[in-house]
């Protein structure tokens, strides 16, 4: 049976879970910033209207 | 660069398919608030990635997806991070046990087979439950509209409180809500879910927000906020574990990601928009299909015959994409005729 592990330091690896980590938070930044800027417009263009985003 | 090979080794077919499925995925998860990330491990095993690549990237898949969340979450107050940090001990041992489980079953050449069935019978109970409930007219899963209430508002259930009263092993701690129970009690939940989470690659949180409120008696939205806290943690955990072996791809989980977050807005916009009770019991139809889609294929794999398996990877990914677009169709529906209403209104 395979033992309980703990876990030991492997820079690749944290860099590996590191760039997941950044990913994610530049994603979060940068998809909210989209929103804020083509959000309306593109709310516009499917309902055909102009304020009612929420 | 070995993590850039791995996203420049994917062949572009793959990364947009990797990337739509991450779309639908976000989808649903933004709009259910739970379950589009048990889709992916499932599909990584239906494309015949080996079983700790699957888990190994489904959870560090999970792991960016809860990091996005939680920052959402965390904006809006309905983090408990005592209660997170409790919880952190007990799953880190639980997926560790789970993680240990995987490993060892690979090593008897089982590993794919127990997974498979394991989520038959975890998607194929959770998809029967949230039917049943829909159909009832019960809704389950999240109530978006709970976010708006005030935490004393919320009344604590029966058996939470029963257990509150029973379990008073100290030490006993005080959580948001003004909600006193022991921290066995949470490591004991915190355990149970990690296992699951080590085991299937999963971030848990269909089963461990429901044990939170129902266990431990906290908040709807406080559950939902710090669940995903904790996953960040033991998505990230379990994440390195598996990375170590060899067992997160870059490839897979980049570009996932990159869909899912843009999906996910997309999905929590919906919420504000169409009533979720109505779209509910496609969701339990979806997980029904998926446990079905997985059954097939392990089936086709079993007797060697890749029709089947080709088969059951269109009905998992086929289920997810319809229901996506059902929760897409509705929205613009339901934004439609609200603004021909205004319109009329105006005018």
């Amino acid at each position: 049976m395979a033992g309980l592990a703990l876990p030991s330091w492997d820079p690749e690896t944290a860099l590996l879970i590191g760039v997941i980590l950044l990913e994610a938070i530049v994603l979060y930044v940068g998809y909210g910033g989209l929103e804020r800027l083509v959000g309306p417009r593109l709310m516009k263009l499917l309902v055909g209207g102009d304020e009612h985003a929420r | 660069m070995n993590m850039l090979g791995s996203i420049l080794g994917t062949s572009p077919e793959l990364l947009a398919l990797f990337v739509v499925f991450g779309l639908v995925v976000g989808v649903l998860f933004g709009f259910f608030g739970m379950g589009g990330s048990f889709l992916v491990t499932p599909a990584l095993l239906m494309l015949d990635y080996p079983a700790t690549v699957a888990v190994g990237s489904g959870m560090a898949f999970v792991f960016g997806t809860a990091v996005i969340a939680t920052l959402k979450h965390h904006d809006l107050g309905q983090v408990d991070y005592k209660l997170g940090v409790i919880m952190i001990t007990g799953t880190t041992i639980g997926i560790e046990a789970g993680r240990a489980s995987v490993y060892y079953l690979e090593s008897l050449g089982l590993a794919g087979g127990v997974i498979s069935v394991a989520y038959v019978v975890l998607l194929g109970g959770v998809g029967a439950m949230v039917t049943r409930d829909a159909l009832r007219g019960d809704g389950g899963g999240i109530d978006h509209e709970s976010a708006d209430k005030a935490l004393s508002e919320y009344e604590i259930p029966a058996i939470a409180r029963t257990i509150q009263q029973t379990v008073r092993i100290p030490p006993m701690v005080t959580l948001r809500g003004d909600i006193r129970v022991s921290a066995w009690v949470i490591t004991a939940v915190a355990f149970t879910t990690g296992l699951l989470s080590g085991f299937l690659g999963v971030g848990g949180g269909f089963i461990r927000m429901p044990a939170m409120i129902y266990a431990i008696g906290v908040p709807v939205p406080v559950a939902v906020g710090t669940d995903l806290f904790e996953i960040v943690f033991s998505g990230g955990l379990g994440s390195y574990l598996y990375g170590q072996g060899g067992g997160v791809d870059l490839g897979i989980v980049a570009p996932l990601l990159f869909g899912s977050a843009l999906g996910a807005r997309i999905g929590s916009a919906a919420t504000a928009v169409v009533d979720a009770d109505g779209i509910k019991v496609y969701f339990g139809g979806m997980l029904l299909v998926g446990a079905t889609a997985v059954g097939v294929g392990e089936i086709g794999s079993y007797l060697g015959n890749p029709t089947l398996e080709l088969v059951g990877l269109v009905l998992v990914i086929g289920a997810a994409v319809v229901v996506a677009l059902a929760i897409l169709y509705t929205t613009v529906s339901s934004l439609r005729v609200r603004h021909r209403r205004q319109s009329s209104l105006a005018d």
